[in-house]
């Protein structure tokens, strides 16, 4: 992790989106080049979001904040919609026919569903890791590569895949075979290069979608220690369903659950979201104790 | 075999086998593997007879067969090197032709177009692949043809007088029935095929792929470089292969289209001929050697045609080791 703040440089050397970055009115979401932003500082906010798959309403009144540099967790069950939100945050709802995000996602102050704002700009500052590990068909250096040539980032393309790789703490173990296709590498290895992948275009937020569900307790285990890792430079949101894997590595949790209205629809909905020692250990909602203690409401 | 009916171990835990499960699934095994050899049986017998039948042409002219251009039955010279020349030409444009628009046609089925507009637009796609192909030389050779010529004229006037690339847009035959006309048409009969098949390869690109290249940031056309052409190599390539046949082995519209005259000439807009063609044009006047040097011509053709399927095979098997890793 040599990167000097990339979040600075995201900003600033990127070629100026539709997304106009506005000093807003809470002073925290400020890009001040010079002034780091202090850890902890919300990077987005929700503000009552509902995600509309048609008229099903999946998910309802979601209020809650991303904040600067911490990993926030998003746990519950199958069905409570925590992948909805999470998708909902860098646009990639916009995909599926049909879906609307009411209320309000804010980053940096900026409404994300505003008209002038444009989606692409928006994951490009906002980046994605899939349940699955997705490499494209190509070389390990083409996949990293791969985002780096389409945001048409200057500098050197070698430099910045190995420092990707490093980042994503691969390169030691693909140094040697870079011309090799992503896909021969072990699911591990795959989920951390799509992590390198993720983190050559230099996100400002990452969102990361169950990234260990499809691998082993080591394999996880590395990508854990990576997440601490990345921590340092970027804002982590991760979905989980493992709800140690969310006290081991978060530090603020929202624990999400299905509920059936009166017409016998699920929605799922926000519980509570708080510190994640606070939430595992002295949880304010009786949902939250019966799940985080294995009696399911 | 029959432990249900005899004193051997408790029939709820027996192993041993009931009969029909192995039985059946080697009469399946020996069935498919039957039907698989039977192909190869067939293309072994075409080749084996019609090289039999076309043995005393290709034994009198040997190689001149396909390296010689001097065509003249009456004195027994049968040298096929224009047909063969005609076949690849109008081949070639037909791809060039067919194949970005075939893409074209089916990227935009699968990425773009609006979901209750795509039965529809590959319905009829599909009814143009079942127009018959003498319909489409018809309509070439009465409608098309004529009106090409004086767009054939205008690129010579602006392009004739540059020194390579002049000599490609030459002075167009006046009847419009030429390399070019019978290029297009074939492009018309052969992208239907591309189409089809280009769209369910696109459509077997997984949605993670186009995710994960959504997700860094990439505009739809960035995501299907990035992340569908990169999928569907293999697929696309088979695509045109299958076009190509088609274009190549193509008859009567072209016979109809290409003007019947034996030359080789860099001049798209010259007549010439291709070899089926020739042979549906002069089977029924030909006798011995004749016939024979017919017949030689679809062997050559059919030799071709193998040929490039197994080229093509090879570039895909060695694009998708490179892309997907040698585990596949």
């Amino acid at each position: 992790m040599t990167a000097p703040d990339p979040k600075v440089e995201t900003v600033t050397a990127s070629d100026r989106p539709s997304v106009s970055i506005n000093a807003p009115t809470s002073g925290w979401g400020a890009v001040g080049v010079d002034t780091p932003q202090a850890a902890g500082a919300p990077v987005m906010d929700l503000r009552d979001v509902s995600v509309f798959y048609g008229n099903y309403e999946a998910v309802r009144g979601t209020s809650m904040p991303i904040r600067q540099n911490q990993i926030t967790a998003m746990i519950g069950p199958s069905g409570c919609g925590k992948s909805t939100i999470l998708r909902s945050l860098n646009r990639m709802n916009d995909l599926v026919p049909g879906a609307r995000v009411a209320g309000k996602v804010t980053y940096h102050g900026q409404d994300l569903y505003a008209k002038d704002v444009d989606p692409i700009q928006v994951r490009r500052r906002i980046g994605m890791v899939f349940q699955k590990p997705n490499p494209f068909p190509k070389s390990i250096f083409d996949n990293v590569a791969y985002g780096l040539r389409i945001n048409g980032i200057k500098g050197n393309l070698h430099d910045q895949v190995e420092e990707a790789l490093t980042g994503a703490a691969l390169w030691d173990e693909v140094k040697d075979k870079l011309k090799m296709s992503g896909l021969s590498l072990s699911g591990g290895q795959q989920q951390r290069l799509c992590i390198a992948r993720t983190i050559a275009v230099r996100p400002d937020v990452i969102l990361m979608d169950e990234p260990c569900s499809a691998l082993d307790p080591i394999a996880t285990g590395k990508i854990e220690d990576l997440m601490h890792e990345l921590a340092k430079t970027y804002t982590i949101v991760i979905v989980t369903h493992n709800m140690q894997q969310a006290a081991r590595v978060s530090h603020y949790t929202a624990f999400f659950t299905a509920e059936v209205d009166d017409k016998q629809v699920r929605h799922g909905r926000l519980v509570e979201f708080s510190e994640t020692g606070k939430l595992f250990t002295n949880p304010s909602d009786k949902r939250t104790e019966d799940y985080i203690t294995g009696r399911f409401g | 075999m029959t432990t249900q009916t005899q004193t051997g171990p408790d029939p709820k835990t027996a192993l041993s086998s009931r009969g029909g499960g192995p039985r059946a699934d080697r009469s399946f095994q020996v069935l498919t593997l039957v039907a698989g050899l039977l192909v190869l049986a067939v293309l072994a017998l075409i080749l084996i007879t019609t090289t039999r039948e076309a043995w005393p042409a290709l034994s009198e002219m040997g190689l001149r067969f396909i390296t010689e251009n001097r065509w003249d039955p009456p004195s027994n010279v049968f040298g096929g090197l224009a047909f063969i020349y005609g076949t690849a030409i109008v081949s070639l444009i037909s791809l060039i032709f067919a194949v970005p628009v075939s893409i074209g046609i089916a990227l935009f089925l699968t990425e773009l177009a609006p979901r209750r507009l795509r039965a529809p637009a590959v319905t009829v796609i599909d009814l143009l692949a079942a127009v018959p192909s003498v319909v489409f030389g018809l309509w070439g050779v009465l409608v098309v043809a004529p009106k090409l010529v004086p767009i054939y004229q205008w690129f010579n006037d602006v392009l004739g007088g540059i020194p390579v690339i002049g000599s490609v847009f030459g002075e167009p035959v006046g009847s419009g029935r030429s390399f070019m006309t019978a290029g297009l048409i074939l492009a018309i009969m052969i992208t239907p095929i591309i189409t089809s098949i280009a769209r369910e390869v696109f459509d077997t690109v997984p949605r993670a792929d186009k995710d994960a290249a959504l997700a860094l940031g990439a505009t739809r056309w960035e995501m299907i470089t990035g992340a569908v052409f990169p999928h569907s190599f293999g697929g696309l390539v088979g695509a045109v292969i299958l076009g190509l046949g088609r274009a190549m082995g193509e008859t009567i519209a072209v016979a109809l289209i290409i003007g019947s005259s034996t030359q080789i000439t860099a001049n798209i807009f010259a007549s010439g001929n291709a070899m089926p063609a020739v042979i549906v044009d002069q089977i029924g006047e030909s006798t011995g050697t004749f016939t024979a040097a017919l017949i030689g011509l679809g062997v050559v053709l059919f030799v071709m045609t193998v040929l490039i399927n197994t080229a093509a095979q090879t570039i895909v098997r060695r694009a998708e080791i490179r892309m997907k890793g040698a585990r596949s």
